[in-house]
């Protein structure tokens, strides 16, 4: 079935299949949000311990994720991860760094002898948590706002701008988006930490950061929605593949796909819903509905950046140059064979969900952090 | 493509390269058979019932965790360096490269991820079983991932199932058997996977043995090394064996990188192996220099194991780079003339249709069909570029070979004293049990050296020069990043080894073995 499919079938259902995994990513990041808590929510050390501990279960999922979007990337979109790590080399180079910086936090964080102290590895872990999503949002920004890069006949890379990527973390888009990722992260780390924890004060405090993190979320959320509505944006000519920049084509993509219009609003307002629960009554599921809706969301803005006639890596200097999913991507038999390993990936999901259901099926609560010798 | 290469970015791109591939293979072929012999163990308590084997199990997988969590931290970067410093590459072969990273993600890393947790703190929250299961789980993830990272860097090696397309300029993927069941994938993923069990064999021995050398948990330590040098003496002999399939198929595809490993010049029937040897500096390709200073030749050696046939021809670097029509070997130098040709009628086809002069574009395309397996040396200055180092490349394969030999013996020791319960009799021996573990460490670096350097200058062998592979990026921003890598890496694994170290004092935890 798959072998007869279009190449540019393909092409939409790798862009589809790679949003997804980006999307899991965003939700996963509840990790990174559930990191800054850690310097300010907690009250003392063994609270500490109890959030660190209940993320450490989970870290190495979200850090997976994010390797296999930028495997999945590699192999279904090489034109893309060629022109952007390449080009945008400094953004990805920092946000590389924050999460080797997490890879080594939990499990350096309390042990004896650890060198750089503990406290250091929190500060690790706020990094992680802070600048690291705020770098990945300015990067996802850029899929609207453009880059500064021009391809050879070749398609080889040239980047125009001198700060390599980091100039797209002076766009007002861009950070206004990356900054509501970081706090969206604090809502879904709140929410998280409310279904994994035990003990009532603690989860009293989350219930409330969660509300707040909400409210700090929405002026960035609301200009990102403004200016999506309103900004000029990237299109492709379908028959001559030209590029240009028009006015309005942002909202004219969500016109033209409700559907794409209608996961966004309902994807955002899980989020409100998912926070309002866990402020308002004394569901500890405020996750799940949150969680589908950062998957909601994110998806939406993938696709309004990669369907309908959008290159999803538009370039400011040279229109020419912007990837679309169609030229930027992957050879008609790699899809293909690649298609037919993707049928793996509901398998994958439903034993992460199986553990994750089994090992949470009980509460984190202080004893056992303090009472075994493992936890981080 | 080639007027503006700044060469000394491409070296920094390659310090930077190996730097992060050095760093990640300290703490790889650990994870690979440490993860192993922590489902061995635990598959014992629950075999036994017994709870030392469960204390013993969770010794191991404490230094397992620590040594994990900076792996992980340094494999992402290799992954995402691929993009960042050689994007050109990413391009030309991503086609067929990037499937098996997105694999490896997809069927090891979660498997990895998902289990990991439930082996570290799901000993109260699983049934025996099912915790058994998950450590077996991480083990299989773990050596999953090195399968496919090693098929992707065996075809690097030897790149077959694909084809350069003109029109992308690139090269596409028409078999993804051939590139999955590549006889140097397997090779190089039983070789690597094999030298992992090795080293943590090595490192379960050498803990083991300062316990017994301090009078510490002498059941404990006796326990683990019994099963650990058993383990490490198969593993030991497999290395060896795959090492010799895995020479024996580098011949046929890397004859240049064999002729490196030996320091063979001029190829002879038959041909001697170089038990010792210290390799002339100051020799180069086609001139009359001795190549050795001073060498122990075993006659006709290398024919044998290279070619598996006595008396046998096996190809020196001379004869690859000048050629040798009485062995019908094509030199370097004739390869890129034709190599240029493939070139320069690569851009006269992408200028043909630009401008949409179609017979100018077949004309084209017909010419570089004629050349297009040489496209890769068409980008070489001269021909002594397709040289690798060979004195590192030599040296650093006598330092593995000879090591990987000594392994054999000192497991052999160790089994023999473990049965006749000699073991703290015999200190000496304990000694060197745990100075080994370093020795393992250096043989695990010079297998890469030996696989790496001796493919130089080729990124894609005969394909993609590394000087082509790069990012367009200035040799100042490699350079910058290099240091923040080393810098990086370097406290990472002070730390690492300050914790491991205090881990390993203070012991089992609650042991009364």
């Amino acid at each position: 079935m798959i072998g007869n499919l279009e190449w540019s079938t393909l092409q939409q259902l790798w862009w589809l299949i790679t949003s997804l995994v980006g999307s899991l990513f965003i939700f996963l990041t509840f990790v990174q949000g559930g990191q800054t808590l850690i310097l300010t929510l907690a009250k003392n050390e063994s609270e500490k311990s109890l959030i660190v501990n209940s993320l450490g279960r989970k870290w190495e999922l979200t850090f997976t994720a994010l390797v296999l979007f930028g495997g999945a990337l590699y192999a279904a979109f090489p034109l893309f991860y060629a022109t952007s790590f390449g080009g945008a080399y400094w953004v990805w180079i920092a946000i590389l760094l924050t999460f080797v910086l997490q890879a080594i936090s939990y499990e350096f964080r309390r042990k004896p002898n650890n060198f750089l102290g503990q406290r250091t590895y929190e500060v690790f872990l706020l990094i992680n948590g802070t600048v690291g999503i705020l770098l990945i949002g300015a990067a996802i920004g850029t899929f609207f706002t453009g880059s500064n890069f021009r391809l050879n006949d070749y398609s080889l890379v040239q980047w125009t701008h001198p700060l390599r990527g980091l100039e797209a973390a002076f766009e007002p888009f861009n950070v206004s988006f990356g900054l509501f990722l970081v706090f969206l992260a604090r809502v879904l780390g709140t929410l998280y930490l409310t279904s994994n924890i035990e003990d009532a004060d603690l989860v009293a405090r989350l219930r409330k950061s969660s509300f707040t993190n909400l409210l700090l979320s929405l002026p960035f959320l609301l200009f990102v929605l403004y200016r999506l509505i309103t900004m000029n944006g990237f299109t492709v000519d379908p028959a001559s593949k030209v590029i240009s920049l028009v006015a309005g084509k942002y909202l004219d993509n969500m016109l033209s796909m409700p559907s794409v219009l209608a996961m966004l609003l309902s994807g955002l307002s899980l989020v409100v819903l998912g926070a309002m629960l866990n402020r308002f009554t004394t569901s500890r599921r405020g996750i799940w509905p949150a969680g589908l809706g950062t998957v909601l969301t994110c998806l939406s803005v993938f696709f309004l950046t990669g369907y309908h006639n959008t290159p999803f890596y538009p370039s400011k200097t040279d229109l020419g140059s912007s990837l679309t999913i169609y030229n930027a991507s992957s050879s008609h038999y790699t899809l293909t064979m690649m298609s037919y390993v993707a049928i793996l990936v509901p398998f994958v999901l439903a034993y992460i969900a199986w553990v994750w259901r089994q090992m949470d099926s009980r509460r984190l609560g202080f004893e056992e952090v303090t009472g075994d010798s493992k936890s981080y | 493509m080639i007027e503006s290469v700044d060469f000394g970015q491409v070296n920094w791109a390659r310090a930077q390269f190996a730097l992060t591939a050095m760093y990640h293979w300290i703490f790889v072929p650990l994870t690979l058979g440490l993860s192993v012999l922590c489902a061995f163990f635990e598959t014992l308590y629950v075999r036994t019932g017994n709870n030392e084997w469960k204390q013993l199990t969770k010794f191991w997988m404490s230094l397992f965790a620590v040594n994990f969590a900076i792996g992980v931290a340094t494999g992402i970067i290799l992954e995402f360096e691929f993009g960042t410093n050689w994007s050109n590459y990413s391009w030309m072969v991503g086609d067929i490269f990037g499937t098996p990273l997105a694999i490896e993600g997809i069927l090891a890393f979660f498997l990895e991820a998902t289990f990991f947790a439930v082996m570290f703190f799901g000993w109260d929250r699983f049934s025996k079983r099912m915790h058994l299961f998950s450590t077996w789980m991480v083990a299989l993830g773990s050596n999953l991932s090195a399968l496919w990272i090693l098929i992707a860097n065996g075809w690097m090696q030897n790149p077959i199932g694909m084809r350069f397309n003109p029109e992308t300029a690139r090269f596409e993927m028409l078999d993804i058997w051939a590139v999955i069941s590549s006889r140097i994938a397997i090779s190089h993923f039983t070789h690597a996977t094999s030298s992992g069990f090795l080293l943590a064999s090595l490192f379960v021995t050498a803990v083991s043995s300062w316990f017994l050398l301090k009078g510490r948990h002498q059941t404990f330590a006796r326990r683990s090394i019994t099963v650990a040098a058993t383990f490490g003496l198969f593993s030991a002999m497999f290395v060896a064996f795959t090492g010799d399939e895995h020479a024996y198929i580098t011949v046929k595809t890397q004859p240049m990188k064999l002729a490196a490993m030996e320091g063979l010049y001029k190829g002879k029937k038959p041909t001697g192996l170089i038990a010792f040897g210290v390799v002339n500096p100051d020799k180069q390709t086609g001139d009359a220099g001795d190549p050795f200073v001073t060498k122990i030749e075993v006659p006709g050696m290398l024919s044998l194991l290279a070619n598996r046939k006595l008396g046998s021809f096996v190809a020196g670097i001379d004869d690859l780079v000048w050629g040798n029509p009485e062995h019908d070997i094509v030199g370097v130098d004739r390869k890129m003339k034709y190599g240029r040709q493939a070139v320069s009628s690569l851009a006269d086809f992408k200028k043909a249709r630009k401008t949409g002069d179609s017979a100018a574009a077949v004309a084209a395309l017909a010419i570089f069909d004629q050349n297009r397996e040489f496209l890769g040396y068409g980008y070489l200055k001269k021909p002594s570029d397709a040289v690798p180092p060979v004195s590192l490349v030599f040296y650093s394969f006598r330092v593995m070979a000879g090591l990987g030999t000594f392994f054999i013996l000192l497991f052999t020791l160790f089994l023999i004293q473990s049965a006749r319960d000699k073991l703290t009799a015999n200190r000496w021996l304990l000694r060197i049990g745990v100075i080994s573990v370093f020795l393992g460490y250096i043989a695990q670096q010079a297998g890469w050296i030996v696989t790496e350097v001796g493919r130089q200058p080729w990124a894609i062998q005969g394909l993609l020069p590394v000087s082509v592979a790069r990012s367009n990026l200035d040799s100042g921003t490699v350079a910058v990043t290099f240091f923040i890598f080393l810098a990086l890496f370097t406290v990472m694994l002070i730390a690492e080894v300050k914790i491991m170290t205090k881990q390993i004092s203070l012991g089992p935890e609650g042991s009364a073995l």
